[in-house]
């Protein structure tokens, strides 16, 4: 059932050239309980690009997004079978460090969740874990994230007053922000824009647009023209199997697969 | 309805308005400050305010780190199962003990086979007993109430378990942790039962040195005055003063519970 199209695989398995392998699935199934989730996913995602997973709600987008920093191990009973490879290491080797690996691989939730904190503490927040207490190092760690989440310009004189103050779309900029205070080099985004106006979800689009070369970004969406729109590749989901992982522009124009383009076209989901 | 919650309130009113008619005559200074003399029929019930006061303080060092440690562990670490349910159980069941079950299980525990004896100490952990299952409750729900999305937003960051609980989880429910404990703290002021066979005497020539010392204590000095006194009218006035401090003690205590409350509920909000 798994396809990873030919254009963008070498025999080996690998992405073409001129793109490195950032996050390798091989053979991944997962458990909630008795249920089965994920079925045999087995894909490479590229290292420094925009990689979009879409698909109907309850297709194991969300699951499989959420397996790559190992926030699935907070859930009782579920279990993982398979490997998954970051920068060529199985995250889910016993000796990993979860901790580490979550300091690697950042993520945004679907609400934005704010500390009911001062801005300038929920930035720092993911810095002081990891025991930076100077306050010009804090500062400046605090500024650089918010400049690249684009909030800086709209914050810079009230870093001291609650996140809850904020509007939606800041919220969300701001959850990016402390995101990236950690430097991450994988940013997991899961329906970032889901809740936002249309203004703030352009804001978030243009923000991933700018990221696209520093971080790998996996973006779950729901949204067929954000994928197109962000994204440089598209993996679509359906019933916990993955159909066809390829170039965007490809899957939205000439998918190799039916229910590819019966769900793009929107005969379904 | 709304004729009971009226009369419900007209009796707690008659009970605190003749408390307080009939309490604030013997309500002097000596009284507050002076020691009992002629066996409680004249003087004042220092040592007796003193006494209580260290069984609460006694109270609140046992039960409230234990009481939260314990609910810490109950709701974010323990795998919810057939044994965290159990376990909830045996706790509400703990609650409704009579409390002179607790007294006579603290007489048992800690005066005779540990060997505190009849002393604030034995007092304390007796009471600590009684309030700990109200205070494991209270700082459940407080837990429970701090949504799933910041625990799970501060483990994405990289942040330990613990760390979790301790930056992220925990300043938010500390507030109503505290409160639910002070209230319950401030019932367990007002307990006669437990005390009786544990720390309480009716009359001590000095206040206690240490916690092996007895202590006298409201509860018991109202209950003594009240029904052991041989000349009971005699010292009717010191029946009611005692009664209004001890009413006012654990009104103050409720009273400075919902303060925090207040206080805190300004400063986090989600």
């Amino acid at each position: 059932m798994v396809i990873a199209n030919a254009t963008y695989t070498d025999s080996s398995g690998g992405l073409a050239a001129g793109l490195q392998t950032k996050v390798r699935a091989t053979g991944l199934n997962f458990y909630y309980g008795p249920v089965q989730a994920l079925h045999g996913i087995s894909f490479d995602i590229p290292a420094k690009q925009v990689t979009a997973l879409i698909g109907p709600s309850g297709c194991g987008k969300s699951t499989f997004l959420r397996t790559l920093n190992r926030m699935n191990d907070i859930i009782d009973g579920t279990r993982i079978e398979g490997t998954i490879l970051i920068d060529e290491k199985n995250i889910y080797a016993p000796e990993t460090d979860v901790v580490a690996l979550r300091r690697r691989v950042g993520m945004v939730f679907q609400k934005s969740n704010p500390f009911p904190k001062s801005l300038f503490d929920n930035v720092a927040y993911g810095p002081r874990i990891f025991g930076t207490k100077d306050r010009v190092r804090l500062t400046e760690i605090v500024e650089r994230s918010l400049i690249r989440a684009g909030l800086w310009e709209e914050v810079k004189d009230r870093l001291r007053v609650s996140a809850m103050d904020l509007s939606g779309g800041q919220q969300q900029r701001l959850c990016i922000a402390r995101a990236l205070a950690i430097d991450p080099d994988i940013l997991l985004m899961d329906e970032p824009a889901s809740a936002l106006d249309p203004l703030s979800t352009a804001r978030i689009e243009d923000l991933i647009g700018e990221l696209r070369r520093n971080y790998t970004i996996i973006i779950v969406t729901h949204n067929m023209q954000q994928a197109a729109r962000v994204s440089d590749f598209t993996a679509f989901f359906y019933e916990g199997h993955l159909i066809e992982f390829d170039d965007t522009e490809k899957m939205f124009t000439k998918p190799a697969q039916k229910k590819t383009e019966d769900y793009i076209t929107g005969r379904f989901g | 309805m709304r004729m009971v919650t009226y009369f419900i309130v007209a009796v707690i009113a008659y009970i605190i308005a003749d408390i307080i008619w009939k309490g604030v005559p013997a309500l002097t200074w000596d009284f507050v400050t002076g020691a009992p003399r002629e066996s409680g029929a004249a003087g004042g019930i220092f040592p007796v305010i003193v006494g209580t006061f260290y069984l609460m303080v006694g109270t609140i060092a046992v039960a409230l780190p234990l009481g939260m440690a314990s609910a810490i562990y109950l709701s974010e670490y323990a795998r919810q199962g057939r044994f965290t349910h159990a376990i909830r159980l045996a706790i509400i069941t703990l609650a409704g003990v009579p409390s002179i079950v607790f007294g006579l299980f603290g007489l048992g525990l800690f005066v005779l086979f540990f060997g505190f004896g009849a002393s604030i100490l034995s007092g304390s952990l007796t009471l600590a007993c009684m309030v700990l299952p109200t205070i494991i409750v209270a700082s459940e729900e407080a837990l429970r109430a701090v949504p799933q999305y910041l625990r799970e937003g501060s483990l994405a960051l990289g942040a330990g378990k613990w760390q979790t609980i301790q930056k992220n989880v925990l300043p938010y429910a500390i507030p109503g942790m505290i409160t639910g404990s002070v209230l319950s703290i401030g019932r367990a002021a007002g307990e006669t039962a437990p005390i009786l066979l544990t720390a309480a005497a009716f009359y001590l020539p000095n206040l206690p040195r240490s916690v092996f010392d007895q202590c006298m204590a409201l509860p018991y000095h109202l209950y003594v005055l009240a029904t052991q006194h041989p000349d009971a009218a005699k010292v009717r006035p010191m029946q009611y003063g005692t009664a209004l401090v001890l009413v006012a003690l654990v009104m103050g205590v409720n009273f400075g519970a919902i303060l925090i409350r207040v206080h805190f509920r300004k400063k986090y909000k989600w």
